[in-house]
């Protein structure tokens, strides 16, 4: 390893942001969880802002050059998965190898990636072939996941590789005929559904109806957001949080712990560091010197902003619920590890970039 | 080969545009996630602040304590001791049909009691703890706090019941507490009463349910989603029920209670110069504790159907002929009227006929008085002079000075359940019987009989006018001031004296009727009277007293005064089926005097 190795310092605007936000994240995780909950996810960021620090490292060149090697190996463990896969709660994600990881998670990064090397010598906008290439490769993720079953999971993977097809160029008319398609089929989609996916639509559209089962999370974090005000209740000050009312607080509904405790002006304050956040990101993509990293920069941003997009709608009651953690905040090792990887990415294509300019 | 080359300039135009309607769309959609939030938090938020609040903070009462009843000595009457009850709290049990089971080892519950247990459960509120048994036995008590850790959600709650110190005594003048009906608690406040409330039922209890219920308290709780007690705070504390002071001296209560022996009947006794009630019982009694948490079908049938009535107050709601206890009043009413004078002889031959009509109206005793004036008449309770005097007073007057004394109306005694009764007058039979009034009907009026209905209640406080000489003091229960008012008849010393002096020779003369109570201690004055019993055949009416069924007797009256010079207490016997006023009823009087004056004298 020579010297220069680590002399790849993250982008600091984006390296700022990140920190404000993991740290205002584990402010409101104290107060949901606990201090242990605090110092386990502190270990967990450390180590995920050291992966991130150490992709920064890596030149953009070498990702492409092993992209279809990673994600032929995620696929591997898929199917893998599906084989010899952890059974929990009537589906099977998880897969033990000493420690276990969750594959889908994987593939949040895998499957862009590999989206972006198809379209990376494209000529743009792309033809027939590449984008049907793309569709094939996103299907054959999807289709994988799908079958653990997690549809929630399988439609976020899709919509990542979706997001590469968008940005590298593909005509607004086949975007509007595509979504067209995806509307009439909604009734064949809910044919297919599991019964326990259905409840949760239903659930999710009269949540009043069944209180004290599916509906009672949401009702409760409704509550929780709702009775916070616009200044909120005060740290560990929130009566549905500390007694227990709002359920998963330190995961899933985290940011209903936010929004009670502190209010609308917590959550204008969060949603600003997001927005910036990905309004750095975007520039970083717009800035990347070639089409694979701008595809893959841009599609990475993307997803992060689904992310938050879904956790928040569905705490407020206005998405269904899926088990999407709030991106940096919730408390677990997997997300925030595998969101660091990715902003690991965003940064090396930024940084290096830079010295190639100088 | 390459069908189109890498423009690297128009590529990274697309991009940007891209990007562009990227940020676009994040940033409207951070906008609407903004103002859902923004309608939750800010427009919303009071909705939501109080379906928090509903969330973790439970109202409940602190329920009063119920005041208590003292005597007039403070001799406690009505307490409040502790029980215990069984509830469940079926969110907190973990195998409630297997804990039903097992309990029966220590708490038995009947396979019906059962199935209402898990229906009721069914139907109850989250968390809320359902009484499943009350009034548990000690053993049980202890048994159960052994066996608790096998019985999660299962919780003995003590609470306050009422206690009857003299159940039998004071039956119909206390009352009973039961559970609040559906009925009861409609009518009451609800932020007063609950469904587990006690209400009065009867007598005191039910009169002054309201100030010996109190008003409860309230208890903030702060739970959390599993229902556990975080804090508690008392928001308002309950003001318990006023104690009830009553007039009542529970030894002449015993006394009188105890002085009828087996018979039935009512006996009060009153204070003169204060109107207060020092004994009022209604004979036969019955436990009233049976009652506090609902009594078994088979014992209340046993109560309902007895012969003897003893869910019957006999006080308030008995309704007798005053028969010959009427005659002072009649001779008063003579005297103040100038019918006659204190001087004025008739000649009584057994017999009396209205002028030019052919029906007789015969005397107690056979063959007459002889010559006799108005003390002898009330001494020997001489009917004809009665009959004659009626006759010529005519019934307007005999109603209108009858009135104030209270005859026939509420005496507005301070309790529940008071009946009327019956004073005869042209417009009541008028009203009532829609026929006029017949002279015939003035004779035997004189003697106490015909229309005439009063109460117990009724015949002391006329008794206890006519002994203070006019100074109406209102009977009452509970120790209070009263209004004394004075009758609107100016009634001379001396007419007073003349009628006092007839109802003294009832005991004292020779010649008097109720001779055999005499004292040599203090002088009596009373009157005995018969009231009739109706419903006897043909035949009967000429039998012996003996050969009669007992509940075709005549009841047996005696009011009395003592002492007869200083008037202190006055004192009405009705005993039921006694027959004769002198015989059965007269010794009751005269032990409950005996009693006061043994008393009051220690």
């Amino acid at each position: 390893m020579n010297k220069r190795f680590f002399t790849y310092l993250p982008d600091p605007i984006l390296s700022f942001l990140l920190i404000t936000l993991l740290s205002y994240g584990l402010v409101v995780l104290y107060s949901a969880g606990g201090i242990i909950l605090v110092e386990k996810q502190t270990i967990r960021i450390a180590l995920g802002l050291l992966v991130l620090y150490l992709i920064t490292q890596i030149r953009p060149e070498r990702f492409e050059q092993f992209t279809p090697l990673i994600f032929i190996g995620s696929v591997l463990l898929l199917i893998a998965v599906l084989l010899i896969g952890i059974k929990v709660k009537g589906a099977q994600r998880w897969l033990d190898l000493g420690i276990t990881i969750q594959p889908a998670e994987l593939c949040k990064i895998t499957l862009p990636m590999m989206v972006a090397w198809i379209f990376r010598h494209a000529s743009l906008p792309p033809g027939w072939k590449p984008i049907i290439s793309a569709l094939l490769v996103i299907g054959l993720c999807t289709g994988l996941i799908y079958k653990q079953p997690d549809l929630g999971t399988s439609i976020l993977i899709a919509t990542s590789g979706l997001f590469v097809i968008y940005l590298a160029g593909i005509s607004w008319k086949l975007i509007g005929g595509a979504a067209l398609l995806g509307l009439l089929s909604t009734p064949v989609i809910w044919h297919f559904m599991h019964e326990y996916q259905k409840q949760r639509v239903l659930m999710f559209l009269n949540p009043e109806s069944d209180p004290l089962n599916y509906g009672w999370n949401i009702i409760q974090s409704k509550i929780a957001i709702g009775s916070g005000g616009f200044w909120g209740k005060g740290w560990t000050q929130g009566t549905q949080t500390q007694l227990d009312f709002l359920p998963e607080h330190s995961t899933d509904f985290i940011l209903s712990v936010m929004s009670e405790e502190f209010g609308f002006f917590g959550v204008l304050m969060l949603f600003t560091l997001y927005l910036l956040i990905i309004l750095r990101c975007l520039f970083i993509a717009q800035q990347a010197k070639n089409t694979y990293n701008r595809l893959l920069c841009g599609a990475l941003t993307l997803i992060f902003f689904v992310y938050i997009v879904i956790n928040a709608g569905m705490i407020s009651g206005v998405l269904p619920v899926v088990g999407v953690p709030l991106p940096l905040v919730s408390y677990g090792g997997t997300s925030v590890l595998t969101l660091l990887a990715s902003f690991g990415i965003i940064t090396a294509v930024h940084s290096h970039k830079k010295l190639i300019q100088q | 080969m390459r069908q189109h080359l890498k423009q690297p300039f128009l590529e990274r135009r697309l991009f940007t545009e891209r990007i562009v309607v990227a940020v676009v769309i994040v940033m409207l959609t951070f906008l609407l996630l903004l103002s859902r939030y923004f309608y939750l938090q800010v427009i919303s938020h009071q909705d939501y602040q109080i379906k928090a609040d509903q969330n973790r903070i439970k109202y409940s009462r602190i329920n009063p304590t119920r005041g208590l009843i003292y005597d007039r000595n403070g001799v406690l009457l009505a307490e409040n001791i502790t029980a215990y009850r069984l509830n469940i709290i079926q969110e907190k049990t973990r195998n409630l049909e297997q804990n039903l089971v097992d309990i029966q080892s220590t708490i038995q519950f009947t396979a019906d009691e059962l199935t209402e247990i898990k229906e009721k459960l069914k139907f109850n509120p989250v968390f809320k703890p359902l009484t499943v048994k009350e009034k548990l036995t000690e053993s049980e008590v202890a048994q159960f706090a052994v066996k608790k850790h096998q019985f999660d959600g299962f919780e003995i709650e003590p609470y306050l019941i009422r206690k009857y110190i003299y159940p039998n005594e004071l039956s119909h003048l206390i009352g009973y507490v039961g559970k609040i009906s559906p009925d009861e608690l409609k009518r009451q406040d609800i932020s007063v009463y609950s469904p587990s409330d006690y209400f009065g039922k009867t007598g005191l209890e039910k009169h002054h349910e309201r100030a010996l219920h109190g008003l409860p308290g309230q208890l903030v709780t702060e739970i959390n989603a599993q229902g556990k007690q975080l804090a508690q705070r008392i928001d308002q504390p309950p003001i318990n029920g006023t104690n009830l002071e009553l007039t009542i001296d529970i030894r002449l209560q015993q006394s009188s209670y105890h002085a009828f022996g087996a018979e039935t009947g009512s006996a009060i006794t009153v204070d003169i110069a204060t109107g207060e009630i020092l004994a009022m019982v209604s004979k036969p009694g019955y436990d009233t504790n049976d009652f506090i948490n609902g009594i078994s079908h088979l014992k209340f049938k046993e109560l309902a159907n007895s012969a003897d009535k003893p869910l019957f107050d006999r006080s308030l709601k008995g309704g007798y002929e005053p028969g010959s206890t009427i005659k002072p009043y009649i001779a008063l009413a003579g005297l103040y009227h100038n019918i006659i004078s204190e001087d004025d002889t008739i000649h009584s031959i057994g017999v009396y006929q209205i002028p030019n009509q052919e029906r007789k109206y015969h005397d107690w005793k056979q063959g007459g008085h002889g010559k006799v004036n108005v003390v002898n008449s009330l001494a020997e309770s001489v009917n004809v002079f009665f009959y004659d005097l009626a006759y010529r007073l005519g019934i307007d007057k005999i109603h209108d000075f009858l009135e104030p004394f209270k005859f026939g109306q509420l005496t507005g005694i301070d309790t529940a359940g008071e009946k009327k009764g019956i004073l005869p007058s042209r417009e009541w039979k008028q009203k009532n019987r829609n026929m006029i009034w017949f002279p015939g009907e003035t004779v035997i009026t004189g003697i106490g009989q015909g229309y005439f209905v009063l109460t117990p209640v009724q015949m002391v406080q006329a008794l206890s006018i006519l002994a203070a000489k006019g100074r109406v003091a209102p009977i009452h229960l509970i120790k209070q001031e009263v209004k004394i008012d004075q009758i609107p008849m100016n009634i001379s010393e001396q007419d007073w004296n003349t009628v006092h002096q007839g109802m003294t020779n009832v005991i004292n003369a020779p010649n008097g009727t109720a001779r055999s109570i005499k004292s040599d201690q203090y002088l009596i004055a009373g009157k005995s009277g018969t009231s009739q019993v109706y419903g006897k055949n043909e035949e009967d009416i000429y039998k012996k007293i003996e050969e009669l069924p007992k509940h075709l007797r005549n009841h047996a009256l005696f009011m009395a005064f003592a002492p007869a010079n200083q008037p202190k207490i006055a004192v009405v016997v009705v005993a039921e089926h006694g027959a004769s006023g002198t015989k059965a009823a007269a010794p009751i009087v005269k032990e409950i005097i005996d009693a006061y004056m043994s008393q009051n004298h220690e």
